[in-house]
């Protein structure tokens, strides 16, 4: 039987503000428990939730990036559940009437075409607090610094139809937040989290299959993890005549499994409605236009520019916009190489990603300005050196050895372009090797290998290779 | 001296004919004296009261004339009062202390208050009977047989006897106006948003209002005066200009066009109130005013909608109170569930889990439309209701309950006739409207109310109606005997 994957996905984006969604709290991550939540944070008595002008402007942000309409008027919405995490009993989000409505994504598939995922709705919600189970003897800690913080609930049509292009669609989603400036994107923290509906169905059937939720995945790699056990699963269960229920799974990445979750989230009647302490959200053409005048340039613009402007793969280019430095990065290389944008690709996805990674450092903070790797590849472009003695001036830039021309100079580095001497070169290996020579002319012809490496090897490998080249069909002639 | 209006009083401090220290220990010592007989209060605040009366006479000296410098008053215990028990009446929060002033407290401390104690309520402002309190139900001065209408039960009565010059109190159906109404005084429900709702515990948000309880509409605008105004912290205050209330409490009330709907007149209504108010109707025709026959045809459904509405809101409001936080927490919790089971057990009392179990009711799944959006859509038709009538007449006069203060005991098993006393009163706070309640006359020694509503932001033109009114009668002037 052959299946088709049904992938759905909710995205909470933690946004960026300074204070809570609605107190003057702090947002900042990683205080001591309970230190930033004021009594708004803490649900008491006779106080009212004012809502931060910051996060509805975020809210903005990402539904002109995603080519949505923008709600004139919006409802927040009272969702009402007991827990200890949840101050008030009911958490304010938005239901009816969220403030972004219908939007998509274009993302790019394997094989260079895009494909576009719909977005359904974003919202605007706050965050419950942390209940602590371990370290109070049996007790339950419960920390309310995060109770207020703003989400931004990204939620997608069930467009996806399998794990890499859920990936794919979430990368997508990530670069654009960041590129707004709204969400940090921090997975491991819970900045940008993940829930995915999965469900199968035959080839060719119209209706969905039943689906399940699933929670708890914190990372780009386990959202492909969770999806295939997730997928396997319930293949499993219908071909062995099984049935899927509708149910939230969290997933446990030690044991790459997804098992039902029991508690909060059972089986609750949230008695949704219009929440009597804000009035509806009302947000005028100006303000909108205000947000779109200061947007940047977006992941997908970008991606194509790249393409158009630079003569890049679509692959590269998707690789070089997936955050906003690295494309910086690159454009910057490319103006200091004297437009060499494929050499610049190659370097930035290549040499210096490599580098990134090694010392897990971000294009941020690496020790290589883009200036000076733009200089490295004009001084390739234009014969000073090979491209292999560029990666030991790599290394020394990394290392901080001082400008690219600086390291040529003074470790003798410059490519020899020098007629005579490549000639002479030549000339000595021809007399040094009299049976190589016999061999290659009576039609030997793979040893011409052999004298470009003694070439190089001789020159300390700054010969020039295209004149080594000519040089050696004259005289092997 | 107690029978002294805020206006009066503050020309006996201005004058130094009485310090306000003098003046605060004369009302303290009339609590003690008789607010056994009455349990108007919950907390009397002996120490702070002096001590805030000795910074009025202070700051007099210095040179401050703010017209409610030094002049007591009491705050309705939904009020949160930085440092003082803010219990709302009930058990739940019978060991709270809020960490914060509501916005009307701060508002009124600034005007140079002085702040004699916290009045009894029903809980969380649910009743028309004050028989709802953890703290016990609170006597009608005019008759301690009798209820004193409720939420603001204890606000009302401490008024009515002479305890207090006023009080705070709220109205989310009814409760300023009708316990004014019971206890012969002038009960004060300005617009919604008028007052900050900041610090005031909240029963349904959408219909509370925040207001005043006094002797004289001239009293009412005072304290208005200082308490009205936008307020950042809530977002559902409303931020128009604030006038003078007393500015205008003299004009005349020539051509004033006054509404009288027939559903207001209608079966149901005692016709010792209906005399008084007709009686009162001549007093303004007398005054210059036209008075016009109109019609409100959705009054009757005003109170289904409001026990729809109000306990939904309700049910929502009062879930923080988990036992988790603060408040109340029962013994020995075996695990969650039982913590907040037997905590908000235990924690409420019989009418708020009532009406909590009616507002989950109707949000449920499945029932959300039915009732939820229904009176919604009645609300709005209320709502429509006023607006054409206001087209036609300037303000809407009537009765402001059916019957008189009852007896205690007399409804408190019978909710249903009990939400039927508040028939005149909901359909304001459904509308977001202000109302008045002043004393027009007496049926077998008990008050009868009458109430002025007006549209949006029209509480200057109803003080001044209100005041005209009180100028040529002595209702508002006469003291229960025993209080006297």
């Amino acid at each position: 039987m052959e299946w088709e994957i049904v992938i759905g996905l909710e995205v909470h984006a933690q946004l960026v503000t300074k204070s809570k969604i609605f107190s003057g709290a702090s947002t900042a991550f990683g205080a001591d428990p309970n230190t930033q939540a004021c009594a708004i944070d803490l649900g008491f008595p006779g106080i009212l939730p004012v809502l931060n002008k910051e996060a509805t402007t975020m809210a903005i942000k990402l539904g002109l990036g995603i080519h949505a309409e923008i709600a004139a008027r919006s409802v927040f919405a009272r969702k009402n559940y007991f827990y200890p995490d949840l101050p008030k009993g009911y958490q304010i989000s938005q239901f009816e009437l969220p403030i972004v409505g219908k939007g998509y994504l274009d993302i790019l598939m394997e094989d260079g075409t895009t494909k576009r995922i719909g977005i359904t709705r974003a919202h605007l919600e706050e965050d419950a607090g942390k209940s602590l189970h371990e370290d109070f003897n049996g007790k339950t800690g419960i920390d309310l610094n995060r109770a207020g913080i703003p989400l931004l609930e990204i939620v997608s049509e069930p467009d996806m139809r399998s794990a890499k292009e859920a990936i794919a669609y979430l990368k997508a989603l990530h670069a654009l937040v960041r590129y707004l400036d709204i969400c940090d994107g921090n997975m491991q923290e819970g900045s940008f989290r993940c829930d995915a509906n999965v469900s199968i169905r035959k080839k060719g059937e119209t209706r969905y299959g039943t689906r399940t939720e699933l929670k708890n995945i914190n990372s780009f790699r386990f959202v492909e993890r969770a999806i295939n056990y997730e997928v396997e699963r319930q293949i499993a269960l219908i071909e062995n005549g099984g049935k899927v229920i509708q149910e939230t799974r969290l997933y446990d990445p030690n044991k790459n499994e997804t098992r039902p979750m029991r508690g909060k989230e059972e089986a609750n009647d949230y008695r949704y409605f219009p929440d009597p302490d804000l009035l509806p959200l009302v947000i005028t053409e100006e303000q909108i236009a205000a947000v779109r005048s200061q947007l940047p340039e977006l992941p997908q613009q970008k991606r194509q520019r790249f393409i158009d402007a630079y003569g890049l793969s679509p692959y590269d280019a998707n690789v070089l916009v997936s955050n906003r430095a690295t494309a910086t990065y690159f454009e910057t290389v490319v103006t200091t190489s004297n437009n060499q944008p494929k050499l610049s690709a190659n370097w930035v996805m290549g040499e210096l990603s490599a580098a990134l990674n090694k010392a897990n450092i971000e294009i941020t903070d690496s020790p290589v300005t883009a200036e000076q790797l733009g200089q490295l590849i004009l001084r390739i472009s234009d014969n000073t050196i090979s491209g292999k003695i560029a990666k030991s001036i790599f290394e020394a830039l990394w290392n901080k050895e001082g400008d690219v021309d600086h390291i040529i100079e003074k470790r003798g580095l410059k490519q020899v372009t020098d007629t005579g001497a490549i000639e002479s070169l030549v000339d000595s290996l021809i007399a040094k090797y009299p049976d190589k020579v016999a061999e290659y002319r009576a039609g030997k012809e793979k040893l011409f290998g052999f004298f470009v490496g003694q070439a190089m090897k001789e020159s300390g490998g700054k010969i020039n290779p295209q004149q080594l080249n000519e040089w050696l069909k004259k005289k092997l002639a | 001296m107690h029978n002294k209006t805020i206006a009066q009083l503050a020309n006996e401090l201005s004058t130094n004919r009485i310090s306000s220290v003098e003046l605060t220990q004369l009302f303290l010592d009339r609590i003690n004296r008789l607010d056994n007989t009455l349990n108007s209060f919950i907390t009397i605040t002996t120490e702070k009261a002096l001590q805030e009366a000795a910074k009025a006479d202070s700051l007099r000296a210095a040179g401050n004339t703010n017209p409610l410098l030094g002049i007591p008053l009491a705050q309705k215990d939904i009020f949160c009062t930085q440092g003082i028990k803010t219990s709302c009446g009930s058990r739940m929060l019978d060991n709270f202390i809020a960490p914060y002033d509501a916005t009307s407290v701060i508002q009124l401390q600034q005007a140079g208050t002085v702040l004699l104690g916290k009045t009894n309520m029903d809980e969380f402002a649910m009743g028309s009977s004050n028989e709802n309190s953890y703290y016990g139900p609170v006597k009608n001065p005019w008759d301690t047989r009798c209820v004193p209408g409720g939420s603001s039960g204890g606000s009302a009565a401490a008024v009515a006897a002479r305890l207090t010059p006023a009080a705070t109190a709220t109205d989310t159906g009814g409760s300023i106006r009708q316990p004014a109404a019971l206890c012969g005084i002038t009960g004060l429900k300005p617009t919604y948003g008028r007052i900050s709702r900041y610090g005031m515990i909240a029963f349904a948000s959408s219909l509370d209002q925040a207001g005043t309880m006094t002797k004289t509409a001239e009293d009412a605008a005072i304290l208005l005066n200082a308490m009205a105004g936008f307020d950042e912290r809530d977002s559902t205050s409303v931020n128009t200009p604030v006038p003078d209330y007393t500015a205008s409490l003299n004009d005349s009330l020539q051509g004033l066009r006054i509404g009288m709907p027939k559903e207001f007149f209608g079966e149901g209504l005692n016709s010792d109130i209906a005399e008084a108010i007709q009686a009162a109707m001549k007093e303004y025709e007398n005054l210059g005013a036209k008075l016009i026959d109109i019609e409100l045809p959705n009054t009757g459904l005003s109170i289904p909608a409001y026990y729809v509405i109000a306990p939904a809101e309700c049910s929502s409001n009062l879930a923080r109170y988990d036992g988790v936080r603060y408040g109340y927490r029962c013994k020995n919790p075996v695990n969650l569930e039982d913590l907040y089971k037997r905590s908000r057990s235990e924690g409420f009392g019989k009418e708020v889990k009532r009406r909590i179990m009616i507002g989950t009711y109707v949000l449920s799944a499945g029932f959300y439309d039915a009732y939820y959006l229904k009176a919604q859509k009645i609300r709005h038709l209320i709502s429509q209701d006023f607006a054409e009538a206001f087209k036609k007449v300037d303000i809407i006069i009537g009765p402001t309950t059916p019957s008189p203060a009852f007896a205690i005991g007399e409804k408190s098993n019978d909710p249903v006739s009990m939400y039927l006393s508040d028939i005149y009163t909901i359909a304001v706070n459904l509308a977001g409207l202000p109302g008045v309640s002043i004393p027009v006359g007496f049926t077998k020694n008990l008050p009868i109310g009458m109430q002025l509503i007006g549209p949006l932001f029209s509480e200057a033109r109803l003080l001044n109606a209100a005041h005209r009114y009180q100028k040529i009668t002595d209702w508002h002037a006469k003291t229960p005997e025993e209080f006297n």
